[in-house]
């Protein structure tokens, strides 16, 4: 039987959906603004963040009114709980690519440090975990948001690779190129950090359709 | 986390079938009701959970062509035996209905009713004492003290069926069966209710049959989740509504039965 909450259901699959869309962008521009030094770009992430505030309010407040007046169980429950969640990982991820948008344009005007190589790298990463995570939250698949998962290690391997080379290469032999490669080790963390929620998100993909709690529970994978 | 504490078993149900003439009511039902914690069963019209409810205190007895099979066991004792003595069990085992049914007597009437019946109390102190002490469980005897000798039929819904909870009480029933014992009244007395419930069960023994899932999932520690005579599915209330284990109780929790 079709419910009727069934279509407010659907409708806060493509808000979150949505969602995700924006936070991907709002990366990979971001980055784009860094490798191709364009201000424009950078300042249109932040521009934009205001936009990607909003829908998460929305959101935010149809979940909390689907469970005022639907009380949802089991499944139900469980989508509405992790879509808030997964709602406020993006929204963070969002904010994120203004940091890594500030810190573009802070080293656009200075001449480059070194060729960028592993930060571009990384926001692939980034931004194919976050696409694969949204993926497995719209098709409900717990394989792709485990693969989500186990590729964090990858970008916490690259992060750290990043930061000891911007710090023994760079800083540690001449302090006066910290104006270029602290935003850089900036970007290098945040990227990082992006895949942290990411996997969150996936974490929480996985709680949806199985009920089965792997946060902070790596070993149950 | 607490740690666990492992309840006793009230009741333990083993087997269970039961017949009315032709048609199966319930199909080989096992389960264990813990004591002094409530179990609820839930399912849709016609499921077999009032039927199961009635079992407890062989109240289905009443109804021609009942045929039952299997093992109901409160202490030990198996009480779909032939030879159990009913009047013990019904004392035992009390029930609470749908609509509350207070006697057309007087307030402490109804109350010294069954220990009368039953000739447990005669002097009229200890009858005094076993009011004070029923209507105070209940959380009624402030209201009432000095209504004792009304009419309890010009109770409110609410009042009225706390009555009919002292009522057990007062006859020293450890098992209470309660029948959707919220359905007629508004949600400020179920809530009220629903509270004397979670005070009652420090001493009691509660099942409770509800058509209102969130009624279930607010009082109970237990859920069974019943649908054409079978118990679908048995277990703790926060598994039940989290994270149901068969797709049929998934369906009927969240609205998608039928």
């Amino acid at each position: 039987m079709l419910r009727h909450l069934d279509d407010e259901l659907k409708e806060l699959h493509k808000d979150i959906l949505k969602m995700g869309v924006f936070a991907q962008e709002a990366i990979f521009k971001s980055i784009e603004a860094l490798k191709d030094r364009d201000s424009q770009k950078a300042k249109e992430v932040i521009a934009n963040d205001g936009n990607i505030d909003e829908l998460e309010l929305v959101i935010d407040e149809k979940c909390i009114d689907f469970i005022a007046r639907y009380q949802p169980m089991a499944g139900d429950l469980r989508f509405i709980t992790t879509g808030m969640k997964i709602n406020a990982e993006l929204e963070r991820i969002a904010d994120i690519a203004v940091d890594i948008s500030e810190k573009s344009l802070e080293l656009i005007d200075k001449p480059l440090l070194k060729p960028l190589i592993d930060i571009p790298k990384l926001s692939t990463i980034a931004q194919s975990m976050i696409r694969d995570v949204i993926d497995a939250f719209i098709n409900r698949d717990v394989e792709l948001a485990k693969k989500v998962v186990f590729a964090d290690a990858e970008a916490d391997k690259l992060r750290n690779f990043v930061q000891d080379e911007l710090v023994n290469d760079y800083l540690a032999k001449d302090p006066t190129t910290a104006s270029r490669a602290v935003p850089l080790l900036l970007i290098a963390r945040y990227l990082e950090r992006i895949c942290d929620h990411t996997t969150n998100i996936a974490e929480d993909v996985v709680y949806m359709v199985e009920a089965k709690v792997i946060r902070h529970h790596r070993e149950q994978l | 986390m607490d740690k666990l504490i492992e309840s006793k078993n009230k009741i333990i149900i083993n087997n269970l079938n039961l017949w009315y003439g032709d048609f199966q009511a319930l199909k080989s039902v096992s389960a264990e009701i813990k004591e002094k914690k409530i179990t609820a069963m839930i399912g849709p019209s016609g499921c077999g959970k009032s039927t199961l409810l009635r079992v407890f205190n062989r109240m289905n007895d009443l109804i021609e062509g009942v045929r039952v099979t299997g093992e109901v066991i409160i202490e030990g004792i198996n009480i779909i035996d032939s030879e159990t003595d009913l009047v013990t069990l019904r004392k035992k085992v009390g029930m609470v209905f749908q609509r509350p049914n207070p006697f057309p007597l007087s307030i402490y009437e109804n109350l010294v009713f069954g220990p009368k019946v039953h000739g447990t109390i005669t002097n009229k102190l200890e009858l005094d004492e076993l009011v004070e002490k029923s209507l105070k469980s209940v959380l009624l005897w402030d209201e009432l003290k000095n209504k004792l000798n009304k009419s309890a039929l010009g109770l409110s819904l609410e009042q009225k069926q706390r009555l009919c909870i002292a009522r057990l009480i007062a006859v020293k029933s450890d098992i209470l069966l309660m029948d959707e014992p919220c359905s007629t009244l508004d949600p400020q007395a179920t809530t009220k209710i629903e509270e004397l419930m979670r005070e009652l069960k420090n001493n009691y023994t509660i099942v409770i049959v509800t058509h209102n899932m969130q009624q279930a999932a607010r009082i109970s520690d237990d859920t069974g989740f019943m649908l054409l005579g079978d118990l679908v599915e048995f277990g703790k209330t926060e598994d039940i509504f989290t994270k149901p284990q068969d797709k049929r109780t998934e369906d009927y929790i969240t609205g998608r039965y039928g």
